[in-house]
């Protein structure tokens, strides 16, 4: 059909490119900023230094929150597809445990396969990518072959390999891991496999097949299905992809911790989801930036170092995270209300 | 001959209607109402009045406005002018709750109940008897209920769960607990709809029970037939104007028929002459269980095929299995002399069909997302990608020139569909077909809710696509256009196909007479 060439080129009414808006990420951009300011400002007052101006303090900050930055990658894109996923953080735990479990040196007598020490480091690596896979596959098979809500299969799943992770050791942590293992988690490492990962994200979501499609099922499944997209397949693979993502953090937990424990990752998918709430990811789907969740990652990064570099307790900084988020979510309806009128 | 005066037939009637009844026994009278929706005018100058002791049948076509006045009636939404009187006084209804203290009921078609309570709960939501102690006395409220119900010769146990009723029973219990209202006004909308012909009759009996008894019930309805059956008096809408009223003892059915159609055929945008082409679309005995069944039809390239039909007719769902949203239980469909098992919307894609879908909020845009993303997203296939990237370039530069074809009005490709007017929002879900370069064609309501001007836009631009080889399916509620853009008419009644006409023999009251038989 000829139609585009045939009619008459009544040029649309251009103007730029865009309406020139601020964009979201930059809004969230300011809160991060403002946030880093109120403990550069209370640190002078209570401890009598500066909060930024100190090299090791933000790369501690970042290398603390770069596993959690790689699970909310994951479940950013989850979430920009209507979906969402509360397994993160046992799925961590339990490749942690399969990942170490296969890491170990021969040097230790009580290893959990003796006849499976001094493999080389891409084995457990695999291995933890491979059972972070598996359970996003499941996840994702559940949720889009039943019809029950993303939050109650994944909730299973959260359930599931928690136990599963107990049970693979009998609650026994694994240690004594091969000292190449360990380099994955050393140094700044951690930072660099979250910012890679989420550059690499950046660019699916935006450019690619798979992230247009993640973003048309979120911001309306049925229009997805009728526009000729095959929306079951394409759920499978995001919560797969969430899942392998969740693996690759669980490989790296245990690398720094040079240790596999079951109690790993307790809680992460929260503080995932927090990420990418705060970053601007709506919980109705359609609609997020993995560069706002990477900012909402640093903003529980300034936040939880914020609080120990000022000695106030835990406690608080609890407190202030909850608030935080609930804040990050209305302030997000309010402008979504406000976008409509 | 279609407009053979229907205003001067039905002013007449309302005039035999009005002197045979002082107004002061008037139920309700409602006059000059207006209602606007964006865009939208669905109400304007409407009126109506209705005796105590009648069943007065409310008709028109679909968007006659039938629907809005009762939802105003109803303390639904508030209308924007106009008099309302109930027993001659003058009242404002604020809210659903206000209208039913007032005595006005609305059964809707959607039913409003709740599923895991029960019966009694249901009926005396907000009034439950409570005992002593302040708590909810069970014993007494399906006492109550048993004698309600006994009242109105309903057999229900009160304490039945409502999910575990049919959809008749379910009707009951909503007539039941408009009764416990002790309301004088009963509004119905098209209760026949989901029953069986057992039902309808145990429905016909309570319906005349409680006019025996003095209320007052408004019935809609698409039945002809149910109007010499139950009602006393019948009035018509169309456009949401008032066209007339009369007592259907005096009622000829072609008379109500042209009522609700005649309306003036001239600012239709015709079809331009098209060269008719090979078969490019045969049906046989396709059929969905339960839905519908054994639709035949055959379109031809360069052809309109117009589809019409009530709502629930099956229309839309004959669409939706031709495209392969919800795949056929049996028969054929053959595309270009190939059978094809069309199981998914992928498969009706690689065959070329392109499926402008009815609701276009609901299956259609991505709101939130730009102009280009809703446009592109069809043709995200291998064409137009390098090494899994999307080649952003070239697609920007097809939509650009698509938006421009189509003459959409934005301020840019960026621009969020959710902030385009209904026309320009259609124009774009358009382009998203057009790009992939169809064979078959299928428009289901192209033209709704959009104004007159992008309307006679997407005329022209159905009309030319036709000209260029297409074939088309065009469904559609409003006769006119069907008319004026069809080569033949294909019209459905309850699921199944009752005739189809060549342009030649197609009208208004040939249509509605299957539609609505």
């Amino acid at each position: 059909m000829a139609i585009a060439n045939t009619g008459t080129i009544d040029k649309l009414d251009k103007g730029p490119l865009s309406k020139f808006r601020i964009p979201a990420e930059a809004r969230i951009f300011m809160v991060l900023l403002g946030v880093a300011l109120i403990f550069e400002i209370l640190g002078w007052f209570l401890v009598g230094q500066s909060f930024l101006a100190n090299k090791d303090r933000l790369l501690v900050m970042i290398l603390q929150v770069s596993v959690i930055g790689i699970i909310a990658v994951g479940v950013t894109q989850i979430i920009i597809m209507g979906g969402n996923d509360l397994s993160s953080g046992s799925v961590v735990a339990l490749t942690a445990m399969v990942s170490a479990s296969l890491a170990q040196t021969s040097e230790f007598g009580r290893a959990v396969f003796p006849s499976l020490t001094d493999l080389p480091m891409v084995v457990p690596l695999l291995s933890g990518l491979v059972v972070g896979l598996a359970c996003g596959l499941l996840n994702g098979f559940v949720i889009a072959k039943t019809a029950i809500p993303p939050f109650i299969a994944t909730l299973g799943m959260m359930v599931t390999a928690r136990g599963l992770a107990k049970w693979y050791t009998e609650g026994e942590p694994i240690s004594m891991l091969s000292d190449s293992y360990a380099e994955i988690g050393s140094g700044i490492t951690p930072v660099l496999i979250f910012l890679g990962v989420a550059a690499l994200f950046h660019v699916i979501l935006g450019y690619t097949r798979y992230g247009k499609y993640t973003y048309a099922i979120g911001a309306n499944r049925a229009a997805a299905r009728v526009s000729g997209i095959n929306v079951a397949r394409h759920m499978v693979l995001v919560y797969a992809v969430g899942g392998l993502l969740s693996g690759l953090a669980g490989v790296v937990t245990s690398s720094r911790a040079v240790s596999g424990q079951a109690g790993m990752g307790m809680m992460y998918e929260l503080d995932a989801i927090a990420a990418a709430v705060i970053g601007g990811t709506s919980l109705n789907g359609g609609l997020g930036k993995i560069t706002g969740t990477v900012i909402g990652v640093l903003i529980l990064g300034v936040v939880t170092s914020g609080f120990t570099f000022l000695r106030i307790d835990a406690y608080y900084q609890e407190i202030v995270k909850g608030v935080i988020i609930v804040v990050a979510v209305v302030a997000d309806q309010y402008r979504q209300r406000h976008r409509r009128s | 001959m279609l407009n053979l005066a229907p205003e001067q037939v039905g002013a007449a009637a309302v005039k035999a209607a009005a002197a045979s009844q002082p107004e002061a026994t008037l139920l309700i009278e409602v006059e000059g109402v207006r209602k606007t929706f964006p865009g939208v005018v669905a109400l304007d100058n409407a009126s109506f009045r209705l005796r105590p002791g009648t069943v007065h049948a409310l008709m028109g076509e679909n968007g006659a406005g039938k629907s809005t006045l009762m939802k105003i009636l109803a303390g639904v939404q508030p209308p924007d002018k106009g008099v309302f009187r109930l027993r001659g006084r003058d009242i404002a209804l604020k809210s659903p709750l206000d209208a039913l203290e007032q005595g006005i009921a609305m059964i809707h078609q959607e039913l409003n109940l709740m599923s895991y309570m029960s019966v009694a709960e249901n009926i005396w939501i907000r009034r439950e008897p409570l005992n002593r102690l302040g708590m909810v006395d069970h014993g007494r409220m399906n006492q109550m209920t048993r004698d309600l119900l006994q009242q109105l010769s309903i057999d229900l146990d009160p304490e039945s769960n409502i999910i575990d009723l049919s959809i008749s029973e379910r009707q009951m219990v909503e007539i039941a607990k408009a009764v416990s209202y002790d309301s004088d006004v009963l509004i119905m909308d098209e209760p026949t709809s989901a029953l069986t012909e057992h039902e309808v009759s145990h429905l016909f009996r309570i319906i005349r029970e409680l006019r025996a008894a003095g209320k007052g019930i408004i019935y809609i309805t698409h039945k002809m037939n149910e109007l010499s059956e139950i009602a006393d008096e019948v009035t018509v809408f169309r456009d949401g104007r008032y066209i007339g009223c009369m007592q259907t003892e005096r009622l000829e059915r072609d008379e109500i028929i042209r009522m609700m159609v005649g309306r003036e055929v001239t600012d239709m945008f015709p079809k331009e002459p098209a060269k008719i082409g090979d078969v490019a679309l045969k049906v046989q005995g396709l059929t969905l269980d339960g839905v519908f069944s054994d639709v035949s039809f055959e379109v031809r390239q360069g052809e309109i095929l117009g589809v019409a039909g009530l709502i629930g007719s099956g229309r839309s769902n004959v669409a939706e299995t031709l495209f392969g949203v919800t795949p056929a239980s049996s028969g054929s469909i053959t595309i270009f002399g190939k059978e094809v098992r069309v199981d998914s919307p992928q498969v009706a894609m690689a065959q070329g069909m392109a499926f402008l879908t009815e609701d276009r909020k609901d299956t259609g845009c991505f709101l939130n997302l730009s102009i280009l993303e809703n446009m592109q997203i069809a043709v995200l296939n291998d064409d137009h990608m390098t090494a899994g990237f999307v080649r952003q370039k070239a697609i920007n530069e097809l939509c650009e020139n698509m938006s421009a074809t189509l003459r959409v009005k934005a301020p840019g490709l960026y621009e969020r569909v959710e902030n385009l007017s209904g026309g320009n929002q259609q124009k774009v879900l358009i382009g998203r077909w057009l790009l992939t370069n169809p064979r078959i064609l299928i428009l289901d309501e192209p033209t709704r809710g959009i104004d007159v001007g992008a309307k006679a836009e997407i005329h022209r631009l159905v009309s030319r696509l036709a000209g260029q080889g297409l074939a088309v399916i065009m469904i559609s509620s409003e006769l006119p256009e069907v008319l004026g853009m069809s080569d033949r008419v294909m019209v459905m009644h309850e699921g199944r196909v009752t005739g189809i006409l060549d342009r030649s023999e197609a009208d208004q009251v040939s249509i509605m007479q299957l539609a609505a038989r």
